[in-house]
C-alpha cells in the first residue's frame, strides 16, 4: 500500500493531494482548490476551479465578486466526485454555514481533512458528522485543556441579562462577521428575543448570504443609519476591531463585549478592554477535539493549525501517533 | 456560589464605578441571606482566612493534573489561579455544589490540612470555571475587582434608598452576614442600633470654595468673613480616632480601620472620647510631607523599625464626643473651646492641636495662603473655614465648611503614551502618559515618564487630543499607543498636580499626586518642556522647608 504522503502532503501552499492533484484550502492561488468553508484564510480567491459546498461557493462570491475563481463545481454533503481515481467527498464540519470535511479515498486509505471545526450544536448549519478515517487533519485552535467552553445558552443569557441591568447602554458585541454573527443572532432568537439587532455594515452583507441560504435572522436593521438614535438599551453586532474605536464613539456609553473562545482567558478580555466577555466559539474546544479523536481513533492525527504542543502531549498520553503539519497562513481571520 | 462567582466575574471587567454599583445592587437584591451578607463582607474586606495560602492551589493542580499541560497552559494564561480553575477536571457528580455560606463557614473552622482536602473537593464539585475562579480568589483574599468599601455601602443605600450616611452609622455595629441591616434595608425592621462603643461616626467633609478674595466674588461675596474661623488643611489623611469604654479605633474618612497599621498611635489614644483630626508623620514635634506618611500607608501593621523612623501622630481639629457625651449639635465654637482643654489636657506629643489662623478679612486670609509662615504651614495642602456657629453634621453641605487649596504646581510635559478609555469615553484615547527631559549616560536629553492622567480637558479638547495620538502613534502596544515625542516634535501638556513624591516604583524616582492636564500647549514645541532638575529641586526644597 502507499503512503499516506503519496494521498496527501504539506507544501507550500498547503495541503496538496499528489493523486489527485489538487490543493486543500491552500493559502496562494494554485490550479485546482477544494475548499471547506468561506472564512478568509481557508477560502482565497485567485483559484483556477474551486470544489466547495454551494453556501461556500456563495460566501466567496459575496465576499470577492463573481469572478473569484475560473470555475466553480457546487456539491452537497455526501455527493461523491472523483479526481484521478482519488474519490472526494464532503462532510458537514458544524464550524460555519457551508463548512465541510473533505474526505479523500484512495487504494484503501481514507484521510479526512477537517478543516475548522466543532462538535455543539449550531442553529446556522448541520452538525459534524464523524467520518472514519485512517488518516484524521484536525485544527487545534483552542488546543489547551484551558479551553472547554460553556454552554453557548448560558452565554447568551448573560448578555441579555446585561442589557436588562443597563437599558441606557448600547450593548456592542463584537463578533466575526461570518458565522459568530448569525449564529449569535439565531442564539438570541432561540432566547426569546425579538427586537431588531443593529449591525455594522461588514456583517450585514454576511448576513444577507445567509438569510438567501434560508437562515431565518428576525429583524435586522443598520447601526449606522439610526437617524440620531444612539441605540440605548439595544444590542449592535460588529467586528472586533470596532468595538472599542472611533466607530463606537457614535452610541450610548458603549458597553463592549466580545463573543469568541478566546474570551475565556481574562487577560485577552482585558487586553481588548471588553467589559462584556461571552466565550462563544465556532471552534472545537479541548474536550471536543480529543473527544473527536478518541473517538475517530485513526492511525495518525495530523494538526493544521493552532496550539499543537497541547495536543500533541495528549496524543502522547493517549498513544495516539500525532504530528504537527504547521501551516502558517491558517487562523488569522478568526483569532 | 454561582452568582456571587458572576458578580465577581463582572466587576472584573467594570471599570465605571456606577457601572459596579448597579451590579453590586442588583446582586444584593436577588441574593439570599445569609450568603448576600458573607458577599458583602468579602467585597469590603471583613473576611479573611488565615489558614488559605496560594500555595494550596499549585499543590492542588501538581497532585491532579499532567505537568507539561499544565505548564504549556499556565505559560498562555499567565495567572495561577486562573489557570487552576480553567483546567480543573471538574467532575460535578462527586458532590453539590458548595453555597458561599458553606464555604465560609467551613474555612473558618478549617485547618491547614483539612484546607488542601476541601479546596480538592470544592473544585471537583463547581462545575464552571467562573465557580472555580471565584472560589480560589475567595480563598486567597485577593478579590481586586475594583471594590471599595465605600462602594459596597453606596450600593447598600441605593438598595434600601437611604443615605450613605445612614448606613455608615450603623455600619460599625453590624457583623457579617449583616442579617439586621438587610432586614432594615428591605423594609422588614427598624433601624438597628448604632450604639456600639468605638463606632465610627460618619465624617463632616468640605466644599471647595468658589470665586476670588479680592475683590469678592462667588463665595467671598456670599459670605462673611467675620462667621469663620481658618485653620490649615494639613497634608496627611483626615481620621477618626475613637476611644470608649476601652475600644479604640482608628478609622479613616470612609470608615475603614487603620487601627493595626498605626499601633503606635492607637497607644495614644489614651482619653474617652472621639476625635476628629489629621494623621501624620511628626518629627520633632514637626508636621512631614505627605510622602513620608505614604511609607506607613496600605500596610497591614508597622514593625519598630518604621515606626521610629517614620512616628505618627494626630492633629487634631475637631472633638465629636466628649466622656460619653456626643457634642456634634454643638457649634463649632464651643466645640473649638472644648477640643482646645481635652488635647491640652492630654499632654501626649503624639496629639496635638491644629492651631486656628487670626485674620480680618478674605484679602488677608489669601495673602496667608499665598505665602504660608515657615515651619508647619509650608507643608500644608491650603486652608480651611469653618464657620463658627456650625454643628458637626454628616456629609458635604454648602456653606458651613470650605476647603481652599493652594494654587497646584504646574509643570510642562510631553505626551509619551495614550490609552483608550472606557464608557463614555470608548473609542477614544483619554489616559495620557506624559513625561519631562532627562540626561542620560551620555548626556543626551530624553523624555522620561513622570505621570498619567485623564481629565483636566474638555470634550472638543478630547477629540483633538485623539486625533493627535492617532496622527503621531509610533507603536502600539495592545491598548497603548506610543506617540512620537521627540526633541523636535511632540504635544506639550502642560500638568497641575498637588505635591511629588519619592518614588522607587517609576523610572524617573518621583511620583505625582492628583496630576491632571490644566492646559494643552498646542503652540510650545516639545523642546522647551521642563527637565527632571525642575521637579527634584522641587522635591529637594520640600524636604528642606519643612526638616
Amino acid at each position: 500500500m502507499p503512503s499516506f504522503d503519496s494521498l496527501l502532503r504539506r507544501t507550500a501552499e498547503g495541503l496538496y493531494c499528489p493523486a489527485g492533484d489538487f490543493h486543500v484550502d491552500p493559502v496562494r492561488p494554485v490550479a485546482r482548490a477544494v475548499i471547506t468553508h468561506g472564512h478568509a484564510d481557508h477560502a482565497r480567491s485567485g483559484h483556477g476551479s474551486v470544489l466547495a459546498t454551494a453556501p461556500t461557493l456563495a460566501i466567496m462570491q459575496a465576499r470577492y465578486g463573481e469572478s473569484f475563481a475560473g470555475v466553480t463545481e457546487a456539491v452537497s454533503y455526501g455527493q461523491a466526485v472523483s479526481r484521478n481515481g482519488v474519490r472526494v467527498t464532503l462532510a458537514p464540519a458544524g464550524h460555519v454555514l457551508g463548512s465541510a470535511q473533505v474526505v479523500l479515498s484512495w487504494n484503501g486509505m481514507t484521510i479526512v481533512v477537517s478543516g475548522d471545526y466543532k462538535r455543539r450544536r449550531d442553529p446556522t448549519c448541520p452538525p459534524f458528522v464523524p467520518v472514519p478515517c485512517d488518516v484524521f487533519v484536525t485544527e487545534a485552535t483552542f488546543g489547551l485543556p484551558v479551553f472547554r467552553f460553556p454552554d453557548a445558552a448560558d452565554e447568551t443569557a448573560r448578555l441579555l441579562k446585561s442589557v436588562g441591568q443597563f437599558p441606557g447602554r448600547t450593548h456592542l458585541v463584537g463578533v466575526y462577521a461570518l458565522g459568530k454573527a448569525q449564529r449569535l443572532i439565531r442564539l438570541l432568537r432561540q432566547a426569546g428575543y425579538g427586537d431588531t439587532l443593529y449591525m455594522h455594515g461588514a456583517i450585514a452583507a454576511m448576513n444577507a448570504v445567509y438569510q438567501a441560504q434560508g437562515v431565518p435572522l428576525g429583524p435586522l436593521a443598520p447601526a449606522t443609519e439610526s437617524g440620531g438614535d444612539r441605540l440605548p438599551g439595544r444590542i449592535v453586532l460588529a467586528p472586533p476591531s470596532a468595538i472599542a474605536d472611533k466607530w463606537a464613539r457614535r452610541f450610548a456609553d458603549p458597553l463592549p463585549a466580545f463573543a469568541s473562545g478566546w474570551m475565556q482567558v481574562r487577560a485577552r478580555a482585558r487586553q481588548r478592554q471588553v467589559e462584556l466577555p461571552l466565550v462563544l466559539s465556532d471552534h472545537a474546544d479541548w474536550n471536543e477535539l480529543t473527544d473527536t479523536l478518541t473517538e475517530l481513533k485513526p492511525q495518525e492525527v495530523w494538526i493544521t493549525h493552532g496550539d499543537e504542543d497541547g495536543l500533541l502531549r495528549w496524543a502522547t498520553l493517549n498513544g495516539l501517533a500525532a504530528r504537527a503539519l504547521e501551516i502558517s497562513g491558517y487562523g488569522d481571520e478568526d483569532d | 456560589m454561582h452568582a456571587f462567582a458572576r458578580l465577581l466575574d463582572q466587576l472584573a471587567f467594570t471599570p465605571a464605578r456606577n457601572a459596579k454599583l448597579i451590579l453590586l445592587r442588583d446582586y444584593l437584591a436577588g441574593a439570599p441571606d445569609p450568603e448576600r451578607g458573607w458577599a458583602l463582607a468579602s467585597l469590603t474586606g471583613a473576611l479573611r482566612f488565615e489558614t488559605a495560602k496560594a500555595g494550596f492551589i499549585r499543590k492542588a493542580a501538581e497532585a491532579r493534573l499532567d505537568p507539561q499541560l499544565f505548564a504549556l497552559s499556565y505559560d498562555f494564561v499567565g495567572d495561577l489561579a486562573e489557570t487552576v480553575a480553567l483546567i480543573w477536571p471538574a467532575s460535578p457528580d462527586t458532590g453539590s455544589e458548595p453555597e458561599l455560606p458553606e464555604v465560609v463557614e467551613m474555612l473558618r473552622n478549617a485547618s491547614r490540612r483539612q484546607v488542601q482536602q476541601l479546596l480538592e473537593g470544592w473544585l471537583d464539585a463547581i462545575a464552571d470555571a467562573t465557580g472555580r475562579w471565584a472560589l480560589l480568589k475567595l480563598l486567597t483574599g485577593g478579590l481586586r475587582v475594583g471594590v471599595s468599601a465605600r462602594l459596597a455601602k453606596q450600593a447598600l443605600a441605593l438598595l434600601g434608598g437611604v443615605k450613605i450616611h445612614d448606613i455608615e452609622d450603623v455600619w460599625h455595629s453590624q457583623e457579617p452576614p449583616y442579617a439586621d441591616l438587610f432586614a432594615w434595608l428591605e423594609g422588614r425592621s427598624g433601624r438597628p442600633s448604632a450604639l456600639t462603643p468605638g463606632r465610627f461616626r460618619p465624617v463632616m467633609l468640605a466644599q471647595a470654595i468658589d470665586g476670588q478674595p479680592d475683590p469678592p466674588t462667588g463665595d467671598f461675596a456670599r459670605y462673611d468673613a467675620a462667621d469663620y474661623a481658618a485653620e490649615w488643611k494639613w497634608d496627611g489623611i483626615r481620621v477618626q480616632a475613637v476611644s470608649e469604654k476601652g475600644v479604640r479605633r482608628l478609622y479613616s474618612r470612609t470608615g475603614e480601620d487603620v487601627a493595626p497599621a498605626f499601633p503606635d498611635v492607637v497607644a495614644a489614644l489614651d482619653f474617652d472620647g472621639v476625635l476628629d483630626g489629621e494623621l501624620l508623620i511628626f518629627r520633632d514635634g514637626h508636621a512631614r510631607p505627605f510622602g513620608d506618611l505614604q511609607q506607613r500607608l496600605n500596610r497591614k501593621t508597622a514593625d519598630a523599625k518604621l515606626m521610629a523612623q517614620y512616628p505618627a501622630g494626630i492633629r487634631a481639629y475637631d472633638l465629636l464626643v466628649e466622656r460619653g457625651q456626643d457634642i456634634r449639635h454643638l457649634p463649632f465654637r464651643d466645640r473649638r473651646e472644648r477640643l482646645v482643654s481635652f488635647v491640652t489636657s492630654l499632654r501626649n506629643p503624639r496629639i496635638d492641636l491644629s492651631p486656628l489662623q487670626p485674620f480680618a478679612d478674605w484679602a488677608m486670609l489669601a495673602q496667608l495662603r499665598g505665602r504660608p509662615p515657615d515651619g508647619d504651614p509650608q507643608v500644608a495642602e491650603g486652608l480651611m473655614l469653618k464657620r463658627w456657629d456650625s454643628p458637626y453634621e454628616a456629609g458635604r453641605p454648602r456653606g458651613p465648611w470650605f476647603k481652599w487649596k493652594r494654587d497646584p504646581h504646574l509643570v510642562d510635559a510631553v505626551l509619551m503614551y495614550a490609552q483608550r478609555g472606557h464608557g463614555k469615553r470608548s473609542g477614544f484615547y483619554s489616559d495620557y502618559t506624559f513625561g519631562v527631559w532627562r540626561r542620560d549616560a551620555n548626556g543626551d536629553l530624553m523624555l522620561t515618564p513622570v505621570g498619567k492622567a485623564y481629565f483636566g480637558f474638555t470634550d472638543e479638547e478630547l477629540k483633538r487630543l485623539d486625533k493627535f495620538v492617532r496622527d503621531n502613534t509610533v507603536e502600539r502596544f495592545g491598548p497603548v499607543r506610543a506617540v512620537r515625542a521627540d526633541r523636535d516634535f511632540g504635544l506639550v501638556l502642560e500638568v497641575a498636580f498637588e505635591g511629588l513624591q519619592r518614588s522607587s516604583r517609576h523610572k524617573s524616582g518621583i511620583a505625582m499626586r492628583f496630576p491632571r492636564i490644566n492646559r494643552i500647549r498646542w503652540d510650545k514645541p516639545a523642546r522647551e518642556a521642563d527637565e527632571l532638575g525642575g521637579l527634584e529641586r522641587m522635591l529637594d526644597a520640600t524636604d528642606r522647608r519643612s526638616g
